[in-house]
């Protein structure tokens, strides 16, 4: 295959257009990043990692909005329980893998099936939460599936469940204290024991570590990339590869017969049903779906750090999720990818750079100690204490500030940044005609 | 007039008369909406189901496709009843409608509302459209599909709105999507409420000599219409429900000459 034909298939794969836009989407954020990294007087080291902490976010993000684009975007099932099912994957997946000497104790399945229970795990919870649900209006399963989120982040905080036995198996979810996940393979690539760095590094490891080690570029201060941010990036990356795979999986789904009957039954379910379309089956299928691929895109996230808490999963993860599909515009895969990485970049990780800058560029002095401290001095038009006040508490008013965006986009851009975007359900080309063509 | 009615289950009945529908009943609250409604539609015919507002043509519509349960009542389509079966099961068996109140799929463009229609396409099990190994067929499938809906959008005179979103259509033109998207699903019975609202007159007798020739090769339609000229002039039999019975049936002239018919209509 010739690398004319490789590019045609890729092309077929994704859109042409719509790769650019989110290569470009990347480009426009990583440039920001590097700018702001710049006037913060980071050095190489801490640069890169800027961009690999964003890169990461933005495409644990993608992913969890494309998951959520496949069950609210296509078939508008509104699914409020998003971080529920997320918490049941990753649990899942911790106390399979986990070894049954630790504490919580696991069962020691290798890390790739237990990935595969944590995906089923999710998919059953998601099916259990949707055949009663979906039987009725569309604000029920709002309600059942919210209510189901907080129920399983409060299971596995609670007592009861943090060391249980099961036929005989010791079990827990470690309660409040969170339980272990195996180490990341990515690890593994560079270290010899992935849970111990100074036991030494594999071939590929020294090589890749002597490279960044005494890596320079023009116009940054100091030498070298470390270790873990190598490791941290190539984790990154192999989480970009997870997009394009759910970014290839969703559109197949959305560009075929199956996304076209979605598509009816968001628009109008009892025209679809008059055509003869077994709503319910398809709702249920797709719900399904959507949960384990939320319970993977968890899995993939919370897998980098070797440790999870219930803490993780408060119904804000939910919402942070919908806000990024929001952005980028439900119904839309390309811009659920385009949302996920503009709300990690900005929206989430963005008001505590502007914090930081803010705070490195001028001197703000100490803020008020209350809101009323902050308001009040506004009434003589002194607005510095405000000012003040709204920086140093930035991370505080965040879901403030992300309450505004998200007024401001349903009332400004509904359909997300890209504007209105027709995304045809169909497996051929519907603006060509003849049964060899497209 | 009114025959007795028919017997249950028998094959021949099944053949002849494709829909059948007995003692049905919809009570909404206080009201009676339907009030033991029996009736019958000849195979390969163009029947008329006329009435007043209100006299309960919809709400019959909606029992027979399995959108509302009748309180009492049975419906019989061929030789089996299908009261209770839900509404995807009825169209499945083929048995469809079209709405008074237009339900195109307004963010679906008419090509994609038209080509959702056919039953059981491959493209449609989830697996069939993901696998790679199986991709193939369900593509070979659409490419076939997207040229037959091209053709039924040019008979309905919709091919060159084929890439706008149905929801920018006129009234009447959502009328003939409705059309177009229901016959895609080849089926033996089809129920038209007021398919020809907000059609324009030429559209509408070319609409009806197709009705005509699809009725030739076997399919029955069962259609409400205000318009008088319609149903006197196309239909066959006339059925006419009053207060959610039928008060009358027989031959267009018949029923124009029914004392209780023009009672009916000037509110006698």
């Amino acid at each position: 295959m010739s690398v004319a034909d490789a590019t045609d298939r890729l092309r077929d794969v994704f859109d042409g257009n719509d790769v650019r836009l989110v290569v470009g989407v990347f480009l426009g954020i990583y440039v920001t990043f590097i700018a702001v990294s710049v006037l913060l007087g980071f050095d190489l080291n801490g640069t890169v990692n800027t961009l690999r902490r964003i890169t990461f976010l933005a495409a644990a993000y993608a992913l969890l909005s494309l998951a959520l684009n496949l069950q609210w975007g296509y078939a508008g099932l509104f699914n409020i329980g998003v971080a529920g099912f997320m918490a049941v994957a990753v649990y899942t997946t911790a106390i399979l893998a986990g070894a049954p000497t630790a504490s919580p104790p696991g069962l020691g399945l290798p890390l790739w099936a237990a990935a595969i229970g944590g995906m089923v795990a999710a998919a059953i919870v998601g099916a259990v939460a949707a055949l009663p649900a979906l039987r009725l209006k569309a604000d029920y399963l709002a309600i059942v599936t919210l209510a189901l989120g907080e129920i399983i982040r409060i299971s596995v905080l609670s007592r009861t469940f943090a060391s249980f036995s099961v036929a005989g198996l010791q079990l827990g979810t470690g309660g409040g204290q969170g339980i272990s996940i195996p180490d990341n393979p990515v690890r593994g690539l560079y270290y010899l024991d992935p849970s111990n760095p100074t036991a030494g590094t594999t071939p590929f490891g020294s090589a890749a570590f002597a490279f960044f080690d005494t890596l320079t570029v023009p116009f940054f201060s100091g030498t070298g990339v470390n270790q873990t941010v190598v490791v941290g990036w190539t984790y990154a990356l192999v989480l970009l590869v997870f997009v394009g795979l759910f970014y290839v999986l969703l559109r197949r789904i959305g560009n075929s017969p199956f996304g076209r009957v979605l598509k009816a039954i968001r628009e109008d379910e009892l025209a679809a049903q008059s055509l003869g379309k077994n709503t319910r089956a398809f709702k249920i299928q797709v719900f399904t779906l959507g949960c384990a691929l939320m319970g993977l895109a968890a899995i993939l996230w919370q897998g980098s750090q070797g440790y999870t808490s219930p803490g993780e999963y408060l119904p804000i993860q939910t919402f942070y999720v919908f806000i990024a599909l929001i952005v980028g515009g439900a119904g839309s895969n390309t811009g659920s990818v385009i949302g996920g990485a503009v709300f990690a970049a900005f929206l989430f990780e963005g008001p505590n750079f502007v914090k930081r800058l803010v705070g490195h560029l001028f001197d703000l002095g100490t803020a008020p100690n209350t809101i009323v401290d902050a308001v009040v001095p506004i009434a003589s038009l002194e607005i510095g204490p405000f000012l003040t006040y709204v920086i140093g508490n930035i991370e505080i008013l965040r879901p403030v500030f992300l309450g505004v965006v998200l007024i401001y986009l349903m009332q400004r851009r509904p359909d997300g940044l890209l504007g209105h975007r027709k995304e045809i359900a169909a497996a051929v080309d519907l603006s060509k005609r003849g049964e060899t063509d497209g | 007039m009114a025959e007795a009615a028919p017997a249950p289950g028998a094959a021949t009945e099944g053949a002849d008369r494709p829909l059948r529908v007995d003692g049905l009943t919809k009570r909404f609250g206080g009201i009676t909406a339907v009030d033991g409604a029996t009736f019958s539609v000849d195979g390969g015919s163009l029947t008329g189901l006329i009435g007043p507002n209100g006299a309960g043509k919809s709400t019959t519509f909606d029992l027979i496709t399995g959108v509302q349960q009748p309180d009492a009542g049975a419906v019989y389509f061929g030789d089996h009843e299908i009261t209770g079966l839900r509404t995807h099961e009825i169209a499945r068996q083929g048995l469809v409608r079209t709405f008074q109140i237009t339900r195109e799929l307004p963010e679906m463009t008419v090509l994609e509302n038209v080509m959702l229609a056919p039953h059981g396409q491959r493209g449609e099990r989830l697996w069939q459209s993901v696998l790679p190994g199986l991709r193939g067929k369900v593509v070979e499938e659409e490419r076939a599909l997207r040229e037959r809906a091209w053709e039924t959008l040019e008979f309905f005179e919709l091919d060159h709105l084929a890439d706008e979103h149905a929801g920018t259509l006129s009234g009447g033109q959502r009328k003939l999507l409705e059309m177009a998207r229901v016959l895609m699903t080849d089926p033996s019975v089809v129920l038209l409420d007021e398919p020809m609202a907000g059609v324009n007159p030429t559209l509408q007798e070319e609409l009806m000599a197709r009705l005509h020739e699809l009725r030739a090769e076997g399919l029955t339609f069962l259609l409400v219409e205000h318009d008088m000229d319609v149903i006197m002039s196309h239909c066959e039999h006339v059925i006419v429900m009053h207060q959610g019975r039928v008060l009358a049936e027989g031959e267009p002239a018949e029923i124009a000459d029914d004392e209780r018919v023009i009672d009916a209509y000037l509110g006698g």
